[in-house]
């Protein structure tokens, strides 16, 4: 019986097999198109059109949620110079760390067509002179807040974060007379990850306190308008910002945004559709705005995210692989995937396209906050950026948890980035 | 008090605790059966009935991955694992466990090391192995790679059990002219009953719930990936949304056969040796 | 080491000697061998080049980069003393290291010569000693392993961890194990429930507490709060204070049934005269649970230690869902992986994972030592 069941298995097995190796005529290359969900969906549906365009194969792969996870793997992948993948869709912060194991797809894509994409994010995606990724959507960092909490209590949107300081004080003051003792002021991302480095590069840049590392190498992190916009943070946990804080990642703080129970949030676009969801009980009182300025003579700044197509260089089909990539990432995909699915163009000209505006008035709104977007110094911190952002966002949770000041913090931690620096050379 | 008012009090202060222990064990399982029938902002919400159950969640599962493929996966990985890694480990342990020899000792914490290692720290290693044996996508790898934890685990705990067992049975099979393969399969088989079924029951598990592996080996194809993969692979409508209630439903969905699974087991666990039959 | 890992190995005082053995002994042994042979080759095929090559690596500077040209460096992810490791630069065949006496960018190669990189030719990249005085108590640093104060930190919390949560499942999980084994209605099903914990995948079981305990909508902290006995909401997972705690919590409840489950298959061996004897000399039930079953299931409750130890010692999933990266709980394993993997440093991860294995077998022989002892007196 049970010799019978593991035959019965084994078979099962060796038919699934069968099943994934069997070719089609033209060239077959793989995608890693990401975690299942509408994004699966749509590039399922770009990469349909490429094969019948080309007559060419393509197997779409899956990934992890977690970008965690997903670098894990890849790393794995590539570092054993496999091929069993073809395209790669990585991070924004990735080609530092993986660029070396990604062709230069600068040689497969005409110039025209790269400068169609923001200058900025391209120049984050070239490693040693090499474009190692083409731009497939972006994001940034932006400030949601409450329409009708906003009237209710005479309130201006605010344009510094200490004008938002104020102002989410008198709302969650006046909602928690009003009865709702778990109402705050401003959720965001205080959890000690990835999420926390672009949180707080987002106060010290708004305050002109650089990028922790300049693009000429040296770390900059350890100055007076930095360790103001980190102490102002760390005034806002237990105030207006609950201490749990801490340990919110995006959803956490969305959980709280969307449930009613605050006032001000800080999150990627990605928040507008669900609290705009017909079961959202903020549905129509949420609007969006550039996050806060430091002080008058402060900037708007958001902190750039977004994925990138990669080609590996263990690809067999390596210009096949580009032409898809070129395809994926071209103006008319983009678009659709803009229409379809809410996904923030890379190319500057889409964000004046009617058609996009009529679909999602929201995305046109952003413009500003792309063009004024900061980068994380992944670029100039090459492989090392993981271990940079890692000292960079214990350092703030330090501060934020009260365990010192950002003085004290940002001294050490300029010390520690030193030491990983091969003193700014990188 | 009499006798027979303070055996009710025990009575009951014993079934106050197995209340107590059954709740603090299931609770968590309870909820994530709630969690699964809530949708949207409900998720974010600590009521103990869901507002208004949806199937929604469960439909999802199955909609854009071959799940019930992952399911079948699962179960051969994790199937065809605890057989060899029992296979392997009844007949070591007999050894280990029943016949004096130098370096047994050694040999029993050799086994031990393998589980000393963080599986971060063997993952590209291993890799490497697949690849030389060209099982990258495929179950097998996992079969294999699966044993690093599940032999150690199986082999001491048989080894123990093995050697708890009375002199006298073995003695009585070898004056009855036993190999020693019969040994095992006719004296200690039966009367290991429960330490197999338990050992079994949860290196099936462990194997069940194993991530990092399954990831890595089988992970870049939607048809081979097994469960825990294939739940990490849930997105919601952008990277960074969490969908909860999906995760939830495919929990529920792959906890539930375990259950089943346990509840069939059980006799095993408890029915090997009766009390008395054997001397001490 | 023979001697301690036979603690578990029983008759290991053994009369018989070689020349005295019968062909019967002889036979047995052979079989022994036999038996065992497949059972090796399958842990050396599988887990003999992962562990080897990671003790070596640990001994490289390898890095998870294409193209890099990876060295022996012996112990230098150990114990160091010399200009920061950090500093290497390929291109400069050497240590980069910036004098800050005299404001000088200098360069230190292997030949223990300081260079001036002022004096770089911009061809051919020959350079000229320095010309100045260096000290170089300033220059040179203790570095690697044993005076990371990140890796000694997640040492102490990974102990810690280790101790409290083992010790609380062998408590709780012989507690559940004497319910499992009793008679009364229903305990087919009882113990089913009982096990759900371990049955959930780790990935899941570990968001899903992290769900249940957060501090706005978490349902721990609605119950908590419905029976008054907090005040207000708790951040179980953010605060320092806590969330060591609270990984405790969690794990407690995900695997104390291996634990249980464990002990009671070691109780339905238990030969029943025993407790009939005991029952006749009306021994009360709590002095026959210390006296006569705790001894009997000693062995396979130490094995169940063990490898609930090893599991522990090596926690991984749990602390990086519940608190990330955090350092206040940052554990051994996590520590190894961030840098494997995220810092792609594979030589100095690999240190850090040989560390671990070191720690562990150190813990592991002291504690079959100490079993060991214990076994004496009871046999």
């Amino acid at each position: 019986m049970r010799q019978t069941l593991t035959a019965a298995l084994l078979s099962a097995v060796a038919g699934i097999a069968i099943n994934t190796s069997a070719q089609a005529q033209g060239v077959e290359v793989s995608i890693s198109c990401g975690a299942v969900g509408p994004g699966l969906e749509l590039c399922r549906e770009g990469v349909a059109a490429w094969e019948a365009e080309t007559g060419n194969t393509v197997n779409v792969t899956t990934a992890p949620n977690s970008t965690t996870d997903r670098l894990a793997l890849y790393q794995q992948v590539l570092n054993a110079g496999a091929g069993d993948l073809d395209i790669y869709m990585i991070d924004v912060i990735w080609p530092g760390i993986l660029g070396s194991h990604f062709v230069n797809l600068a040689e497969y894509i005409p110039q025209d067509v790269i400068d169609q994409h923001f200058p900025a994010i391209i120049e984050n995606n070239t490693v040693d002179g090499s474009l190692v990724g083409m731009p497939w959507y972006t994001d940034a960092g932006i400030l949601y807040y409450r329409t009708d909490l906003l009237e209710q209590y005479g309130v201006e949107v605010p344009t510094t974060w200490q004008e938002l300081t104020v102002a989410a004080e008198t709302i969650m003051a006046g909602e928690r007379e009003a009865g709702n003792d778990r109402f705050w002021g401003f959720v965001w991302q205080g959890r000690a990850y990835e999420g926390l480095t672009c949180d707080a590069l987002e106060w010290i840049d708004s305050f002109n306190g650089g990028s922790i590392v300049e693009a000429d190498g040296t770390v900059s992190v350890n100055n007076d308008n930095a360790i103001q916009a980190i102490d102002l943070a760390a005034t806002w946990v237990g105030t207006i910002s609950p201490d749990g804080i801490l340990n919110y990642a995006e959803e956490e703080a969305r959980g709280v945004f969307q449930s009613g129970n605050a006032a001000f949030m800080r999150n990627w676009p990605y928040a507008w559709a669900a609290g705009q969801a017909e079961d959202s009980p903020i549905r129509g009182n949420i609007e969006v705005a550039p996050l806060p300025r430091g002080g008058y003579n402060g900037v708007h700044t958001g902190t750039l995210g977004g994925w990138q197509l990669a080609v590996s260089r263990y690809s067999e089909n390596p210009e096949v692989a580009a032409d898809l990539v070129n395809y994926l990432t071209s103006f008319n995909e983009q678009k659709r995937r803009a229409i379809e699915g809410s996904y923030l163009p890379t190319i500057e000209a889409l964000y004046s396209d009617p058609d996009i505006e009529a679909a999602n008035p929201f995305i046109p709104r952003l413009y500003e906050t792309f063009v004024n977007a900061v980068a994380r110094p992944s670029r100039v911190t090459g492989e090392r950026y993981n271990e940079v952002s890692s000292a960079f966002w214990n350092a703030v949770h330090a501060t934020l948890s009260g365990n010192g000041d950002a003085a004290t913090n940002l001294a050490s931690l300029e010390t520690e980035l030193r030491r990983i620096s091969r003193g700014g050379r990188w | 008090m009499s006798r027979n008012a303070r055996r009710l009090l025990l009575r009951i202060a014993f079934y106050v605790l197995v209340i107590f222990i059954v709740i603090y064990t299931v609770f968590p399982f309870y909820w994530a059966i709630n969690s699964s029938l809530k949708a949207g902002t409900d998720l974010f919400s600590a009521a103990f009935l869901p507002p208004s159950p949806a199937w929604t969640n469960y439909v999802s599962v199955f909609e854009d991955q071959p799940f019930a493929l992952n399911i079948l996966n699962s179960v051969y990985v994790s199937g065809v694992t605890v057989i060899i890694s029992l296979f392997l480990a009844v007949t070591a342990a007999y050894a280990l466990g029943r016949i004096k020899f130098s370096g047994r000792g050694v040999l029993l914490l050799v086994v031990l090391s393998v589980s000393m290692f963080p599986q971060i720290a063997v993952l590209s290693g291993l890799y490497e192995v697949m690849r030389w044996l060209g099982l990258i996508q495929r179950l097998e790898s996992l079969i294999i790679s699966y044993v690093i934890f599940t032999l150690p685990f199986t082999v001491w705990i048989l080894t123990t059990f093995m050697r708890e067992l009375p002199k006298e049975l073995e003695e009585a099979a070898i004056v009855d002219g036993a190999s020693p393969w019969q040994t095992i399969s006719r004296v200690f088989l039966p009367l290991l009953g429960p330490a197999l079924a338990t050992t079994g029951l949860l290196a099936f598990i462990a194997a069940w719930n194993e991530f990092l592996f399954a990831l890595t080996f089988v992970g870049n194809n939607n048809e081979t990936q097994t469960i825990p993969v294939a739940i990490a692979n849930f997105s919601g409508a952008s990277e960074f949304e969490l969908p909860w209630g999906g995760i939830m439903a495919a929990s529920v969905i792959v906890t539930v056969p375990l259950i089943v699974l346990v509840l069939i087991f059980q006799r095993m666990i408890v029915s090997g040796l009766t009390a008395g039959a054997v001397k001490g | 080491m023979t001697a301690d890992a036979s603690a578990i190995a029983p008759e290991n005082l053994g009369t018989e000697t070689a020349p005295r053995a019968s062909k019967l002994t002889r036979q047995r042994v052979r079989s022994a061998w036999i038996f065992i042979t497949p059972m090796l080759i399958m842990l050396a095929l599988v887990a003999g080049y992962p562990l080897i090559s990671t003790i070596y690596y640990s001994f490289t500077d390898r890095l998870l980069i294409a193209d890099h040209n990876t060295q022996f460096i012996g112990f230098n992810n150990y114990l160091y003393y010399g200009p920061n490791l950090n500093n290497y630069d390929e291109e400069l065949d050497g240590y980069f290291v910036y004098y800050e006496d005299t404001d000088a960018a200098l360069v230190y190669r292997d030949d223990g010569v300081f260079y001036d990189l002022d004096t770089e030719d911009p061809d051919t990249g020959a350079m000229d000693p320095y010309a100045g005085e260096i000290d170089t108590a300033d220059v040179f640093e203790w570095q690697g392993l044993l005076v990371d104060s990140l890796w000694w930190r997640s040492v102490w919390n990974t102990l810690t961890f280790s101790v409290v949560s083992v010790g609380l499942e062998i408590v709780i999980g012989l507690v559940v194990a004497l319910i499992l084994n009793a008679n009364m209605p229903g305990r087919a099903v009882i113990r089913a429930a009982v096990l759900i914990p371990w049955a959930i995948p780790t990935i899941v079981s570990a968001q899903m507490w992290s769900w249940m305990l957060n501090d706005q909508y978490g349902v721990i902290n609605e119950i908590l709060l419905s029976w008054g006995w907090i005040e207000s909401r708790l951040a179980f997972t953010a605060d320092r204070f806590l969330a060591l705690p609270s990984v405790i919590a969690v794990d407690v409840w995900k695997t104390t049934p291996f634990m249980a489950l464990l002990i009671l298959a070691a109780l339905q061996l238990l030969p029943g005269e025993v407790y009939e004897a005991a029952k006749v000399d009306g021994i009360h039930p709590v002095k026959q649970f210390f006296r006569i079953t705790l001894p009997l299931i000693r062995p396979a409750l130490m094995v169940a230690v063990i490898f609930r130890a090893l599991d522990a010692l090596r926690i991984f999933d749990l602390i990086y869902v519940l608190t990330s990266g955090s350092r206040d709980t940052m554990s051994m394993s996590i520590y190894a992986r961030q840098n494997l993997i995220d810092f792609q440093n594979v030589g100095y991860g690999s240190a850090i994972s040989t560390g671990l294995f070191l720690i562990i077998s150190a813990f592991t022989l002291i504690y079959l030592m100490l079993g060991r002892v214990n076994f004496d007196q009871e046999r």
